[in-house]
């Protein structure tokens, strides 16, 4: 019999620590809905993802109400687009993206990934019009995001890639002027993306998984800020044994939540995301965390080891819990999505190269950054290439999700609202990397890449 | 189909009567119950079995919520199995 303290505990956890399952996500792959009309390609794809995707909100909802814990987000990924369109022959992609919006809109999902394109030796005809296409798809839809993978521990980085997407962001920023560059906040730029990525806006359904599974994605900053708010003082050995325990608690719950979506929609389970993925609420900040374990502010000296061990336990914590773990699982830092970033940020505490720093030892990369909105196209360039050399020589994803922010600078502010959040604008080191952009081709793969 | 049923707010006569008037009427089981009053507030856990429900599980919940907000109080019904997952190996 469960005791009367433990189901307080996770009541509490619920309503007062915000402990939530962040995203209920169904991986859809759209591969049979290749053809060599576009029109018909796009209506394939719309009625695929209505016919598997169409009970999700639905049964997210049930899901919700019957364990009374709740599922944020309700979202699905698919096979990137630029292997999907390869046959159409077509200048312009954007009729996939209106049609995965319309699709999005019909069954209720707020967001859908996959609008993307894997490029990190070398692009394909198709991927050149994908990638083309992003600024015009994102800023005529509202809920399809877009990745681009340009590098990878194997295939090393993709320079002509890199130089590209800079210039794509600065557009895509451009076209959403009026927004606050909102098109930016919706496309990713990858270095070793993972298949079975529950998050947004990186999330596409890859060509190893199978033709339709769930993914969960569990969060809970609030809880393990709690965790160690009663150990505060205590050595590290107690720290990362506190967060070991919490993250084993959450995730037991995000892997209960996704065998039963599986169970009821029919299709496999996938994986359980174990990200601590912060919100912009109060209570609900990584930052906070580091805070807690005795840093004055977040980008004070010692953040990195702070964030490298809350990022190890949550996975060791974590990793038990669940039968098959994926995607990112790793912290987030969102600056615009988590309280604590933002103030950190807004009042210099916090500067890019820390963040740079930070995510050497956790998921995924520079998220949601607000940058002067005229940064050069060179310098996007030339951060994206830096978040790569630390995911290819790492081993490990890393992203880099940029808004230049059009006709703000340094000290202003971009809303985005919702989950999106408010995001300062930060400061770039001013001196060019014009030239280096400007060389291309192909940054070799590292040494250690050769491993059979 | 086992479930707990948990009731929280500030305490006033007939909280008891009128949670379990609602359960018996979907045909809920109450199994067991615990409360207590702490500074007025009022806490009470029921154990209940909710295999002859008259409605889908998730409707009942939905209910206890409403009827909740309207007495001012925090209701909620949520299946064992979250309480296990999380507290039990």
């Amino acid at each position: 019999m469960i005791q009367r303290n433990e189901i307080l505990q996770t009541i509490e956890m619920i309503d007062q620590q915000h402990l939530d399952i962040r995203t209920i996500t169904m991986g859809i792959s759209l591969l049979d809905c290749a053809d060599t009309d576009i029109g018909r390609s796009c209506t394939k794809v719309y009625d695929k993802i209505c016919r598997l995707a169409g009970n999700l909100v639905k049964t997210g909802e049930d899901i919700e109400a019957e364990f009374g814990i709740p599922i944020v987000n309700k979202r699905v990924s698919v096979t990137p687009i630029a292997l999907v369109g390869a046959a159409t022959g077509a200048k312009s992609y954007v009729p996939y993206a209106e049609a995965l919006d319309r699709a999005a809109k019909q069954i209720g999902v707020n967001f859908l990934g996959g609008f993307s394109a894997l490029v990190q030796k070398g692009m394909t005809e198709s991927d050149r019009v994908l990638i083309s296409s992003i600024p015009e798809a994102l800023s005529e839809t509202d809920f399809v995001c877009s990745s681009v993978n340009v590098g990878s521990t194997r295939a090393g980085i993709n320079m002509d890639a890199v130089a590209e997407m800079g210039r794509v962001i600065r557009r895509a920023a451009g076209l959403t002027a009026d927004q606050g560059g909102m098109a930016c906040a919706k496309l990713v730029v990858f270095c070793n993306a993972v298949e079975d990525n529950p998050f947004m806006a990186g999330a596409f359904h890859g060509v190893g998984e199978p033709e339709c599974e769930i993914h969960v994605g569990v969060s809970g900053p609030g809880v393990v800020e709690h965790a160690l708010k009663a150990v505060r003082g205590q050595s590290f050995d107690v720290a990362a044994e506190t967060i070991k325990k919490t993250a084993f608690r959450i995730t037991r719950m995000g892997q209960l939540v996704a065998q039963e979506a599986a169970h009821r929609l029919d299709v496999p389970f996938g994986i359980v995301d174990l990200s601590l993925a912060p919100t912009p609420a109060v209570g609900d900040s990584v930052a906070a965390i580091l805070e807690e374990l005795g840093l004055e502010s977040v980008g004070a000296p010692g953040t990195t080891a702070a964030l490298a061990m809350l990022n190890d336990a949550v996975k060791k914590g974590g990793v038990m819990a669940s039968s098959h773990v994926g995607g990112l699982s790793g912290a987030f830092i969102p600056v615009s999505e988590d309280a604590g970033m933002i103030a950190a940020a807004e009042n210099g505490k916090l500067t890019l190269e820390k963040l740079e720093a930070m995510t050497c030892v956790c998921s995924v990369g520079l998220d949601m950054i607000a940058v002067p909105g005229d940064t050069p196209a060179e310098t996007i360039s030339a951060v994206i290439a830096d978040e790569c050399a630390i995911g290819m020589v790492n081993n490990k994803t890393t992203a880099v999700r940029i808004i230049p922010a059009p006709g703000k600078t340094v000290g202003d502010r971009v809303d985005f609202g919702g989950l999106l959040g408010t995001a300062p604008v930060m400061p770039v080191n001013t001196c060019s990397p014009a030239e280096f952009i400007a060389r291309g081709g192909r940054i070799p793969a590292p040494l250690h890449s050769l491993k059979n | 189909m086992r479930a707990i049923v948990t009731v929280i707010g500030k305490d006033k006569v007939g909280i008891i009567a009128s949670v379990c008037n609602l359960l018996a009427h979907y045909g809920v089981n109450v199994l067991d119950i615990s409360q207590t009053v702490l500074q007025e507030y009022f806490t009470m856990i029921m154990l209940v079995d909710a295999s002859a429900c008259s409605v889908p599980f998730a409707e009942l919940s939905r209910a206890l919520d409403a009827d909740g907000q309207k007495q001012g109080l925090q209701i909620r019904a949520q299946r064992e199995e979250v309480f296990n997952a999380m507290h039990r190996i």
